[in-house]
């Protein structure tokens, strides 16, 4: 029985990794250019490669180093990446209706790797997840994203800059390719991407909302709509 | 190494862990009403919806660029292909015309 588990956690640990390498792949440019900006703004290799060790939140990285440039100090930098990544606490409760009921030193554990990348990915695959899964997903992910980053500071500026540009799409391509398939099944997939899409674009730059806030409002307007709308349509409509 | 910012990353590195752990410690076997469960539901396919738009449009100066990567990753994922496909598909479209 042992031995019987412990290949059930492999095999779903070697899931994760596979489903992380679109994620990996997607997270090179970006690592490397904040490598190469971390290296402009003055941050020694070690610090921003620790950047990407403990804090491992794309936007958040990014806007530190902008803060950093304009003087700002650490406490609003802290600040600032807290308002940015309130979306984590939605993504995360959404992930808890989808683990499979473990100790919660594995959920602990596997929290620290939920970015909106793992997240979406975790979020549309079948079934449950666990924490195999999740670690496989996040090995490959935060190990991309911590030696790009550290690779873009050494050798960033010798980086083609046409192949960056084009590869700035990949994230972008990935999350199309994860809502595409379900979006083909089910109408209510579409209100959901669409609404929440109109009203990101309405709060960002129509009202110029921050970054934070748009993206965490957006989401939770869209959801519950759909989910007001939904029950009283059909109460039966139990697809999703 | 300087110790304010250490610091600093280690105050981003809190902030950003908390809000990812939270929801799991809190609601770590509770059952949330029918409705809530149902709005969680939603929010990974709101939160792709909006992920993609606008950003997708504003990575770069030329408008196209962004529309040209846009509708590349629909039609290969319309098709059903694979994640990854869809990646290189949409990469590979953007660096021919970027050359072009």
């Amino acid at each position: 029985m042992d031995t019987a588990l412990t290949a059930r956690t492999l095999s779903s640990f070697r899931q994760g990794v596979q489903a992380g390498m679109s994620i990996a792949i997607g997270y090179m440019p970006i690592a490397l250019t904040f490598g190469l900006l971390a290296k402009t703004t003055g941050l020694t290799l070690w610090e921003t490669v620790m950047m990407s060790v403990i804090v491992f939140a794309g936007a958040s990285q990014y806007i530190a180093l902008n803060l950093l440039t304009l003087g700002t100090g650490g406490f609003e930098i802290v600040l600032t990446t807290f308002i940015l990544n309130i979306r984590h606490f939605l993504m995360a409760a959404a992930l808890n209706e989808k683990a499979e009921q473990e100790s919660l030193w594995k959920k602990a554990l596997y929290a620290f790797g939920i970015t909106d990348e793992t997240f979406s990915v975790a979020a549309m695959k079948p079934g449950k997840v666990n924490a195999s899964y999740m670690l496989g997903l996040i090995f490959v992910s935060y190990g991309s994203w911590v030696i790009s980053s550290g690779v873009g500071h050494v050798v960033g500026e010798r980086l083609p800059k046409s192949l960056q540009e084009s590869m700035s799409v990949a994230l972008y391509a990935m999350f199309i390719g994860l809502l595409v398939p379900t979006l083909k099944k089910q109408r209510k997939v579409i209100w959901l991407a669409c609404l929440a899409a109109a009203f990101h674009s309405i709060l960002l730059l129509g009202l110029h909302m921050s970054k934070g806030w748009a993206i965490v409002i957006s989401t939770l307007l869209a959801s519950v709509l759909v989910q007001s709308f939904a029950k009283e349509s059909e109460e039966s409509d139990d697809a999703l | 190494m300087r110790y304010d910012i250490i610091w600093m990353i280690i105050g981003m590195g809190m902030v950003t862990y908390i809000p990812r752990m939270l929801p799991l410690a809190v609601f770590h076997r509770v059952k949330l009403p029918p409705f809530l469960q149902g709005v969680l539901k939603n929010v990974p396919y709101a939160i792709l919806g909006a992920l993609i738009v606008p950003g997708i449009f504003l990575l770069d100066e030329d408008p196209w660029f962004g529309v040209l990567g846009f509708v590349s990753a629909v039609v290969v994922a319309w098709f059903g292909a694979n994640i990854i496909i869809v990646v290189l598909a949409s990469v590979l479209v953007l660096s021919a015309y970027a050359v072009l």
